[in-house]
């Protein structure tokens, strides 16, 4: 579980999160909308500890994120992340970019991390992709790539930062199966994203953030169909 | 044209100058390793660090890329040896071209490290990487492959600087042309052939360096 007590995080003098409270059960998926720059993509980083917050508390299943005595690259083993911009690492085969991270951070065997590799590699669809350079692949198979390579950390959760709006329209529908798929298999997601549809089809709960908060958080049929904050209508009017 | 080539004695003392030429890439080699480790860290001080520290890397790369590359070796000779502090023209050398190299390698790399973009960092770090797998597995060997070309050239250089060391006293391939040549006067002949090696030595490096790119980047 997920819990975010009165979180503020600022970059300079511009406060960019501005109490956010928040638990994401085990299991659930939430989407994350919002106009951009509302902090949406700040939040992912704060959860991880890519970025540090100024008040308030993360906990993930428990650890205080931002401990003094934490060991953050721990934490982020059990936080899968995916960003917008694909990252696939160029100088490594598609197969060497997923067992990397299980061979020195988890401490696997070589053959240990490369079975664990192919298997997350061919649960994306990836699998006759293995010793192709990223520089081979569309950006919809790099980012089913980065999905495999942070699976293969074995999370509990999954973080989604807009993985699908730096993609042409036709392979948006590759990445969002995948991300389906995982939430049908029960696996705890924080999804960022700009698709209505997969908010509305996918998620749980659908988080709509403005200038910092949380205006509105509610399953998404009731959030889509009966917007009660005004900014979130007008945030949907214009989407639509 | 009334000069008769006399080719024999150069001929005779050919294994001479090749057991010279093989000096020259060994102390071209040497310093072009310590070069890029120092370079290294000159560059990431550059990149990370504020002060004194970063004024000294700072001015180590002004230094070894804007004067000549005979004053810095004069420096590790009679420039410290105007303080006493005396090295054999071997050290001389490594350490003129060692100061050279990694003054251009620390530019290069610097470059390469901001060629590498951030979100390779925070995507190597999202998966729980320390900052230090980061950079040698995920960074640096991206940087390398930046700087392969420029630094291919640097080891070119070296071995054209070294030979420099000849007026230091030092009996590489140059100074040891030069030892033969004004025992017997056949200057022109003994720094052709001298020339061939050189250049010989220039198109081996080039071509093992093609090969091992094909080998190492294959992306
Ligand atoms: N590293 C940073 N330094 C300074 N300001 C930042 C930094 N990162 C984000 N910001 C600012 O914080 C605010 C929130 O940014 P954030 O990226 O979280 O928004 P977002 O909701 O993800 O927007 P988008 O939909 O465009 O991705 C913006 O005003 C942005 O300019
Ligand atoms: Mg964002």
């Amino acid at each position: 579980m997920i819990e975010i007590r009165d979180l503020h995080k600022s970059f300079g003098d511009l406060l960019v999160l501005k109490g956010i409270d928040l638990d994401v059960e085990n299991g659930e998926v939430l989407s994350v909308i919002g106009a951009s720059g509302s902090g949406k993509s700040t939040l992912l980083y704060c959860i991880n500890g890519l970025e540090k917050i100024q008040q308030g508390k993360i906990l993930v299943d428990g650890i205080d994120v931002h401990g003094k005595d934490t060991n953050l690259n721990e934490v982020r083993q059990n936080l899968g992340m995916v960003f917008q911009q694909w990252n696939s690492f160029p100088h490594l085969t598609v197969l060497e970019n997923v067992a990397l991270s299980p061979r020195i951070v988890r401490k696997f065997s070589r053959e240990q991390a490369l079975e664990i590799a192919e298997k997350q590699l061919r649960h994306v669809g990836l699998g006759d992709k293995l010793s192709n350079y990223p520089s081979a692949l569309s950006g919809g198979q790099q980012q089913r790539l980065a999905i495999a390579r942070a699976l293969a950390m074995e999370p509990n959760y999954m973080l989604f930062d807009e993985a699908t709006s730096a993609l042409d329209p036709e392979l948006v529908g590759e990445v969002l199966d995948t991300m389906q798929l995982l939430a049908e298999e029960g696996m705890t997601m924080i999804c960022v994203t700009h698709e209505m549809s997969f908010a509305r089809g996918v998620s749980d709960r659908v988080a709509f953030f403005h200038q910092g908060v949380i205006d509105e958080i509610r399953p998404p049929e009731e959030l889509f169909e009966s917007p009660e904050s005004v900014h979130l209508q007008k945030f949907l009017s214009k989407v639509k | 044209m009334d000069y008769n080539f006399h080719w024999r004695p150069v001929f005779k003392a050919l294994p001479d100058l090749l057991q010279a030429a093989l000096l020259t890439l060994e102390v071209a080699a040497i310093s072009m390793i310590l070069g890029v480790l120092i370079g290294l860290g000159l560059s990431l001080i550059r990149i990370h660090m504020k002060g004194p520290v970063m004024w000294l890397a700072s001015i180590w790369v002004e230094l070894a890329r804007n004067t000549p590359a005979l004053l810095q070796l004069f420096f590790f000779g009679f420039g410290l040896g105007a303080f006493g502090i005396h090295f054999s023209p071997y050290l001389i050398v490594l350490m003129g071209l060692t100061f050279n190299n990694a003054g251009y390698l620390a530019e290069n790399f610097r470059g390469g490290f901001g060629a590498v973009p951030d979100t390779q960092i925070r995507a190597a770090r999202s998966l729980g990487m320390t900052a230090f797998q980061t950079y040698t597995r995920i960074v640096i060997p991206q940087v390398l492959r930046i700087v392969y070309y420029p630094m291919t050239n640097q080891m070119v250089w070296a071995v054209l600087m070294s030979s420099l060391g000849m007026l230091v006293g030092f009996r590489e391939l140059s100074g040891e042309t030069q030892f033969f040549a004004s025992r017997t006067f056949r200057i022109f002949e003994y720094f052709a052939v001298t020339a061939v090696i050189y250049y010989i030595i220039v198109k081996i490096i080039l071509g093992a360096s093609r090969l091992l790119a094909m080998r190492l980047f294959r992306y």
